[in-house]
């Protein structure tokens, strides 16, 4: 998993590979980068776990985030609803763990026994992050074996979606595989006994012929019956919404092939087509299977339900309690710790509420509220512990409401594939050259009507066109998922390639979250550099931490009265010297509003030295990606941020009249709407939390993450921000992914006419037919998948 | 020459265990996590310190 094979033990933590910031964290002759890192070494090393570190350098993550406050699990009406199975003694829980990441994580969760001899059984599924864990109910309880988790960090994602556990998708999908398990038994099976009949019987093999005709005559009922129903249902709701989709033409083919099957057999006129119709159902519902089958990195199932916690922290008569979130009451009081999520709209009681709402609202610097102020729900409290009493419930909460908008009620089912539009044709068509040879011979011959009927509608299954999408696509997919590109299933790529206008959010899309540049106007001396940082380092700000990062100096002195004015700045004696750092009104200083950058002002000693200008970094290739689009493409730039960016920006948008800032998430769903109104397709790359409205309003929302494990809803595809400079290649993929399409369709409708002109005289033989549908169909699969592959290399994607 | 109905019996007999066979590893899951089996048995048994743990379930 780690590329980079230069780190070292000197500068980086033993555990999780950080930089080592402080000397402070040492163990033998291993050095930490915080205390967290050192105390999971330490327990792994005494517990004889310290093989951990044999399989992967730095397997770990780091552990300088605050821990997660547990006691709402020892309630026993949240436990009963995380847990899968309970009983006296043993209780089973699945826990997903976003820290997986490698096989130190593998081998490390499934000895969680050595730990705590409590656990019966750790199971990991890499794919999906998750760990089923069994364990001894009497001897420990949800609560430890959760907290155990963290202390050796792998902290759990629990979440309000885990109440509502929900395991549809895995029964789909074996439900799929049980019944191509079926359909390629029987199709084995129908093919063996076949073959005689490919070669010609002798007179004295004639008797053998009946009972092979009807052996296969039972092996094709569970193909009809149990395989292929899928196509019967589909036709029919299709053809009562009045729809002509793919399915139509292969149901009749199925069914007619069925049919004539049964009559020939039955009546010992020929040997059917049960080799054909088995081998269609066979090759159908594979091609079905590589449409559904999705890559489990991300699930595009989390909705806003994955933002919540499980339960609050109630205060009821002074007293904590845990209470599940759906039982919270008007009226009731709650304590919100440092780092948790506002649950419900509530007014501020007691404690320094600063608030980060780029949930909410895009601004990425927290607000400050006053006691008696009303906070919304979703914000996140920044600062120390605060008491609010709830005023609405959850569910009417101002963040479920801005969920309930219209975008997120209507699901997004309108992209229209080629095959869509393709089959409708190819149905029309179909029928009218079944019926015009049917009326063609029913005035010469009528005995061969009906043959060359059936042989139509046999022959023009459009087996290889069903597949060339499925299989083109789930190429593109698989390419796309090396590259940092998950899309949500196989309709994205299409729509990918039609899109004309592009729109961008500004903060965590194009910019870089952590890549922030740092210059200083004034003079300051290394000496005074290292006053600043010792000072900074106390304050949890995010500016402050910005600038140690950047100063990256090794704490040298503590900071005696110490203060922090929230928002403001930060003051204390270092080293015997006054410093202070903050905005200029904190410092007294007359105010310049001109800086384009977030600003920190430094006085030491009440002399003012001067500022640190912080501004945010481009993500690396946003030139190269803006200018290429640029040339064939619309690109709109949305913001919830003030405009101090605009200057650095106006070069790469191609009007002011494009660039929008301070807008709110319904601005900027509304904004999308417009553009589609104008009739544009629109592409929407955002953040995927304060913009999600527009994302899902967009004909195609992408949410660019550093951290793809985050909660990113109502999107269609997750992009890894390191992934960013290759945003051309992959529309370039699609389109010409879309080219395969159209080239496939060519190819299989060639071997549906050369079937045809058989079919049209009725001379079509179940031969002709057992050689042409699986022809056709392997041209298909391995044409898509090679091509595709031709294309990713051309662009650089492979 | 009736033999050959006996054999295609048998035949089908034997494959149809063997379809029998797949449901039943379907269904106790083992084809849900492909990827996960292929790393877990690359772990070297412990030596150190842990022989009463050898022959557990996670040497399979």
């Amino acid at each position: 998993m780690f590329t980079e094979r230069l780190i070292s033990t000197k500068q980086h933590c033993f555990h999780c590979g950080d930089d080592i910031q402080s000397q402070d964290y040492q163990l033998a002759d291993k050095k930490f980068c915080c205390l967290g890192c050192q105390t999971v070494y330490e327990i792994l090393t005494t517990n004889n776990l310290s093989n951990y570190y044999a399989y992967n350098d730095v397997p770990g993550q780091t552990q300088k985030g605050p821990k997660q406050n547990l006691d709402y699990l020892d309630v026993k009406e949240i436990i009963s609803q995380l847990v899968d199975y309970q009983d006296e003694s043993i209780s089973i829980i699945t826990l997903y763990v976003p820290a997986i990441h490698c096989s130190s994580c593998i081998w490390l969760l499934e000895h969680l026994h050595d730990l705590q001899p409590a656990i019966v059984k750790s199971r990991i599924d890499f794919i999906k992050k998750q760990v089923t864990i069994t364990f001894n109910t009497q001897t420990t309880t949800l609560k430890e074996v959760v907290g155990l988790l963290g202390n050796i960090g792998y902290d759990p994602l629990i979440s309000l979606q885990d109440v509502v556990k929900e395991k549809q998708s895995n029964t789909s999908e074996r439900n799929l595989i049980t019944k191509i398990a079926v359909a390629g038994f029987c199709f084995g099976n129908v093919m063996l006994l076949s073959f005689p009949d490919y070669f010609g019987l002798g007179s004295f093999e004639r008797e053998y012929a009946d009972f092979f005709g009807w052996l296969n005559l039972a092996f094709s009922i569970p193909v009809v019956l149990y395989s292929g129903t899928d196509y019967f249902v589909s036709a029919w709701t299709n053809l009562k919404a009045k729809r002509l989709n793919l399915d139509f033409p292969l149901a009749l083919g199925i069914a007619v092939m069925f049919i004539r099957s049964v009559y020939e057999i039955t009546l010992h006129t020929g040997a059917g087509f049960v080799d054909t119709l088995c081998g269609l159902v066979f090759f159908l519902l594979i091609g079905k299977w590589m449409q559904q089958r999705t890559f489990h990195h991300i699930s595009f199932e989390r909705d806003y339900r994955s933002y919540f916690p499980v339960a609050v922290t109630t205060l009821q008569k002074g007293t904590e309690k845990s209470v599940p979130l759906a039982e919270l009451k008007i009226g009731d009081r709650i304590l919100v710790r440092s780092m948790e999520i506002i649950p419900a709209d509530a007014i501020l009681l007691k404690g320094d509420a600063e608030i980060d709402f780029s949930f909410v609202t895009g601004e990425a610097e927290p607000i400050k509220k006053v006691l008696g102020e009303i906070v919304y729900a979703g914000g996140r409290q920044q600062s120390g512990a605060i008491e609010m009493e709830v005023l609405k419930p959850v569910s009417q909460s101002y963040l479920t409401q801005l969920w309930n908008n219209d975008a997120f009620l209507k699901p997004k089912n309108n992209i229209r594939t080629f095959s869509d539009t393709a089959s409708k044709y190819f149905s029309i068509v179909l029928l009218l050259v079944a019926f015009g040879s049917a009326g063609f011979w029913s005035f010469t011959d009528p005995q061969r009507a009906l043959a060359s009927f059936t042989a139509v509608l046999i022959i023009a299954c459009p087996c290889a066109l069903a597949l060339s999408s499925p299989f083109t696509l789930a190429a593109v997919i698989s390419i796309f998922d090396k590259n940092g590109l998950y899309l949500k299933n196989n309709a994205v790529v299409e729509e990918l390639a039609r899109i004309d206008t592009f729109v961008f959010d500004k903060t965590g899309t194009i910019t870089s979250p952590d890549a922030a540049a740092l210059s200083f106007t004034g003079t300051i001396s290394a000496a005074q550099k290292q006053l600043v940082s010792d000072l900074a380092v106390n304050s949890g700000h995010p500016l402050s931490r910005e600038l140690t990062r950047h100063l990256n100096l090794k704490q040298k002195y503590n900071a005696d009265q110490y203060t922090e004015k929230i928002g403001r700045g930060i003051s204390g004696k270092v080293n015997g010297d006054d410093v202070k750092l903050g905005s200029s009104a904190f410092l007294g200083l007359p105010l310049n509003n001109s800086s384009p950058y977030s600003s920190i002002h430094v006085m030491i000693n009440e002399v003012y030295l001067g500022c640190f200008n912080l501004s945010q970094q481009w993500r690396p290739g946003f030139k190269e990606v803006v200018l290429n689009l640029n040339n064939r493409a619309d690109l709109h730039l949305l913001s919830g941020d003030r405009d101090h960016d605009k200057p650095a920006l106006i070069p790469f948008f191609a009007s002011t009249a494009k660039m929008h800032f301070e807008q709110s998430p319904q601005d900027k769903l509304d904004y999308i709407l417009n553009l589609q109104n104008q009739g544009k397709k629109v592409l929407m790359f955002g953040d995927g939390l304060n913009d999600s409205g527009a994302l899902k309003q967009s004909d195609l929302g992408i949410a660019v993450t550093d951290n793809i494990n985050n909660f990113t809803p109502g999107c269609d595809a997750v992009l890894d921000g390191k992934s960013f400079q290759q945003i051309p290649r992959f529309i370039q993929q699609a389109k010409d992914a879309v080219r395969v399409i159209h080239i496939s369709f060519g190819i299989s409708l060639t071997y549906n006419v050369l079937g045809l002109s058989f079919a049209v005289q009725g001379l079509l033989s179940p031969l002709i037919a057992a050689i042409l549908m699986p022809l056709s169909t392997i041209t298909i699969i391995s044409f898509t998948t090679l091509a595709v592959r031709a294309f990713a290399r051309k662009n650089k994607l492979l | 020459m009736n033999m050959i109905f006996f054999l295609i019996g048998c035949s089908i007999l034997l494959a149809l265990v063997f379809l029998g066979a797949f449901f039943w590893a379907m269904r106790s899951g083992q084809n849900d996590d492909t990827y996960t089996p292929s790393v877990r048995m690359l772990f070297d048994d412990e030596v150190i310190g842990t022989t009463d743990k050898i022959g557990d379930e996670d040497h399979t």
